[in-house]
C-alpha cells in the first residue's frame, strides 16, 4: 500500500526527516512511535503532500507519489487526521463532515454521513453544534470521522491521542481499531508508545530524523530498548 | 424572517416591496434631502460594490488585505485610459467593464501569488504595500512616456451610454425627468444587486465552503484535499473583479480620477464598511457600506444645527465630522463585535460557551 524510500524532509531549514525507509502493506495497522521532535509529524505531513520532500520516493499503490501536492491524493484515498486534529470549530459539525467529502462526487455521500454517525453515536446527538464547543475528545473523533468522509483507502492519523484525558485516549483507539475492521490501512504517529504498540501489528521507532527500530509490534513491546526509553521503565 | 423563508407567496411579495422601494428611493430623495444626497446614493451603491469585492477576501477566505483600494483604481485607470481624449479612444463602457473587472483580476493574482504563505499581519502588511506601489505608481506613471498623466490625473472621461444616450444628462422617460445622477443611481443599483447575488451564490457554493474552511484552518483545509493555493488566489481574483468593476462605474460616474482617489485610508475605511456590517453575511456588508458612506455626510449637518441650537458653531464640523465617525465606530464595535448583521458562523462563534461543553472524560487540554 505505502512503501517509503530514503525519504528527506527539510523543515525550515533543519533536516527533520533523514532518510528512512518505511512499509504498511494493505490492511495493516502500523505506528511510528518516537519522542518529540524526532521527525513524526514531518514525516506524515510530507506523507500526506503538504510538505514537499526534499528526496527520495514515495510509492502508494504501486504508484510514485513523491511530492504530489494534498489535494490529489485525498482524491488517491490517502488522507490525514492532522496534529491537534483541526476541526473546523466555527462549523457544525454536519459542515465538518461535509468538507471531509470535498473531493467527492459521487451520490452515496449521505450514506457516508449515516456511517460516520453510527461509529460516532455522539457526533449526531451533536451534529446541529459548532464544533468548537466539543470535548478534546469528540474533537479528535470528529476529526476522524472527517476523514473517514473521503473514503480513504490509507489513513494516517497524527497523535490522535494527544491532550486527552486517559478513559478519551481508551475511546480513540477503540475507534482506530474499528476503522482497521472496516478494513481501512493504518499508520499511526504517536507518543503513547504502549497504546499505539498494544493496537498495531507492526511499529517504527523514531529518533531524531531516523528510523532506530522496525519491528513486529509484540517485539517492540518487550524489546529493552524501547522499555526503557518509551515505556518508561 | 423565519415565516418570510418558509412562505414562497411572501417572500415574492417582500422582494418587489424591497425592488418599489428602491426605485422610487433616488425620487423621493431628490424631493426631500436633495440632489446631493441622491449623488450620495450613487457612491453608497458603488461601495456597496466594494465592500462586497473585499468581502469575499476577508469575510470567506479570511485573508486580511489592506491594499484593496488598489483594484478600484486599477478598474477605474482602465476605463479611464480607453474611455477619454488622454489617448483620444473612447470605447464603449459594455467592452470596458468586462475590461477592467479581468485586469483587476490580474493584479489580484498578481498581489495572491507572492502572499500565498502569509496570513494576518504580515499578509496586511503586503497588501498595504500593494495598494500603495500602485497609487504610487500611477502618480508617476506620467515620465518619460506619459500614460497616466500623474498627479494631475484625467480628466473628461466619458459618461456611460445607454442605447446612444448619454447618461450626464437629464433624460425624460415616460414623462418623468430623470437627472443624471438618477440614471447612473439605476445602473449601480443593477450593479450592486448583481454584486450581491453573486456573493450569495458564492457563499453557498463548494468553493465558498472551500474559503471558509481555509479562513478556519489553513492545514486542515488542505488535508481535505482543497486545493488552498488556487482557491486562495481566486478569492483574491473574485474579490478584485468586483474592485474593478465598481472602479469602472466611479470614472465614469465622477468623469475624472486621479490618484488621491486611491489613498490608504479608503482602503481602510472599505475594510471597516465590512467588518461592521457583519464580515461574511452579505446583506450585513452592504449594509455597512451604505451607513458608513452615508455618516459622514450626515454629520456635515453638525455645524448647521450647532447654529440653528446653540447660537453659533462651537466645533468646526470638519473636525467634529471624523470625531463623531471615529467614536461612532468604537462604540459599534464594542456593542455589537460581530458587526449590524453578523454571518450565521459569527453569531454562532459568539453565542458558543468559551469553554468546550463539559462531555465525560474532562479533556485536558496540554
Amino acid at each position: 500500500m505505502l512503501e517509503v524510500k530514503r525519504l528527506e524532509v527539510a523543515y525550515g531549514g533543519i533536516q527533520a526527516v533523514k532518510g528512512i525507509d518505511l512499509e504498511v502493506r494493505d490492511g495493516e495497522l502500523v505506528t511510528l512511535i518516537g519522542a518529540n521532535g524526532a521527525g513524526k509529524t514531518t514525516t506524515l505531513k510530507a506523507l500526506a503532500g503538504l510538505l514537499k520532500p526534499r528526496s527520495g520516493t514515495v510509492l502508494y499503490d504501486g504508484r510514485d507519489i513523491t511530492g504530489k501536492p494534498a489535494h490529489e491524493l485525498v482524491q488517491l484515498g490517502l488522507a490525514l487526521v492532522p496534529e491537534g486534529r483541526g476541526v473546523f470549530g466555527r462549523l457544525t459539525i454536519e459542515e465538518n463532515l461535509a468538507m471531509g467529502a470535498y473531493t467527492r462526487r459521487d451520490r452515496q455521500v449521505a450514506q457516508d454521513f449515516d456511517r460516520a454517525y453510527t461509529l460516532f453515536p455522539r457526533l449526531k446527538e451533536r451534529r446541529r453544534q459548532p464544533a468548537g464547543t466539543l470535548s478534546g475528545g469528540e474533537q479528535q473523533m470528529l476529526a476522524i470521522a472527517r476523514a473517514l468522509m473521503s473514503r480513504p483507502k490509507l489513513l494516517l492519523l497524527d497523535e490522535p491521542s494527544m491532550g486527552l484525558a486517559p478513559i478519551m485516549v481508551q475511546k480513540i483507539f477503540d475507534t482506530i481499531r474499528a476503522v482497521a475492521a472496516e478494513g481501512v490501512t493504518l499508520l499511526l504517529v504517536e507518543q503513547n508508545a504502549k497504546l499505539a504498540l498494544e493496537a498495531c501489528s507492526r511499529g517504527y521507532v523514531m529518533e531524531s530524523g531516523e528510523i532506530a527500530l522496525a519491528d513486529d509490534a509484540s517485539a517492540l513491546l518487550v524489546n529493552p530498548q524501547v522499555r526503557r526509553a518509551y515505556l518508561g521503565e | 424572517m423565519s415565516r418570510l423563508y418558509r412562505n414562497p407567496g411572501l417572500r415574492i411579495v417582500f422582494y418587489i416591496a424591497v425592488a418599489a422601494v428602491l426605485v422610487a428611493l433616488p425620487f423621493a430623495v431628490d424631493a426631500t434631502l436633495g440632489r446631493t444626497w441622491v449623488r450620495i446614493l450613487d457612491v453608497a451603491l458603488l461601495f456597496v460594490m466594494l465592500a462586497l469585492g473585499l468581502n469575499i477576501v476577508v469575510g470567506y477566505a479570511g485573508l486580511l488585505d489592506l491594499g484593496y483600494i488598489a483594484f478600484f483604481a486599477v478598474g477605474a485607470y482602465s476605463y479611464a485610459l480607453l474611455a477619454s481624449p488622454q489617448f483620444d479612444v473612447h470605447w464603449s463602457f459594455l467592452a470596458l467593464l468586462p475590461i477592467g473587472a479581468m485586469v483587476a483580476a490580474f493584479f489580484g493574482v498578481l498581489l495572491g501569488a507572492p502572499t500565498l504563505r502569509l496570513r494576518g499581519d504580515y499578509l496586511a502588511i503586503v497588501t498595504l504595500g500593494f495598494g500603495e506601489i500602485i497609487r504610487i505608481f500611477l502618480n508617476n506613471l506620467n515620465r518619460p512616456v506619459n500614460i497616466t498623466n500623474g498627479p494631475q490625473g484625467i480628466t473628461l472621461i466619458d459618461p456611460l451610454h445607454i442605447a446612444g444616450a448619454s447618461l450626464a444628462k437629464t433624460h425624460t422617460v415616460v414623462g418623468i425627468q430623470v437627472a443624471s445622477v438618477h440614471s447612473y443611481y439605476f445602473v449601480f443599483l443593477a450593479c450592486a444587486a448583481a454584486a450581491i447575488f453573486i456573493s450569495v451564490r458564492l457563499e453557498d457554493s463548494r468553493i465558498g465552503r472551500a474559503w471558509v474552511a481555509i479562513r478556519e484552518d489553513e492545514l486542515a483545509a488542505a488535508a481535505m484535499g482543497i486545493n488552498t493555493r488556487n482557491v486562495k488566489l481566486l478569492a483574491f481574483a473574485m474579490g478584485a473583479t468586483f474592485g474593478g468593476v465598481a472602479g469602472g462605474l466611479f470614472a465614469s460616474f465622477q468623469g475624472f480620477i486621479s490618484p488621491e482617489s486611491f489613498a490608504l485610508l479608503d482602503s481602510i475605511m472599505v475594510l471597516c464598511m465590512v467588518v461592521l456590517g457583519g464580515m461574511g453575511n452579505v446583506i450585513g456588508v452592504a449594509l455597512g457600506a451604505v451607513l458608513l458612506t452615508a455618516l459622514p455626510e450626515a454629520l456635515r449637518y453638525a455645524g448647521p444645527l450647532q447654529q440653528a441650537w446653540l447660537g453659533t458653531v462651537y466645533i468646526d464640523p470638519s473636525d467634529l465630522r471624523m470625531l463623531l465617525f471615529g467614536a461612532a465606530l468604537v462604540l459599534m464595535m464594542l456593542f455589537r463585535p460581530a458587526g449590524l448583521w453578523p454571518s450565521s458562523i459569527r453569531r454562532r462563534e459568539l453565542a458558543a460557551p468559551r469553554e468546550p461543553a463539559g462531555a465525560e472524560g474532562a479533556d485536558v487540554p496540554r
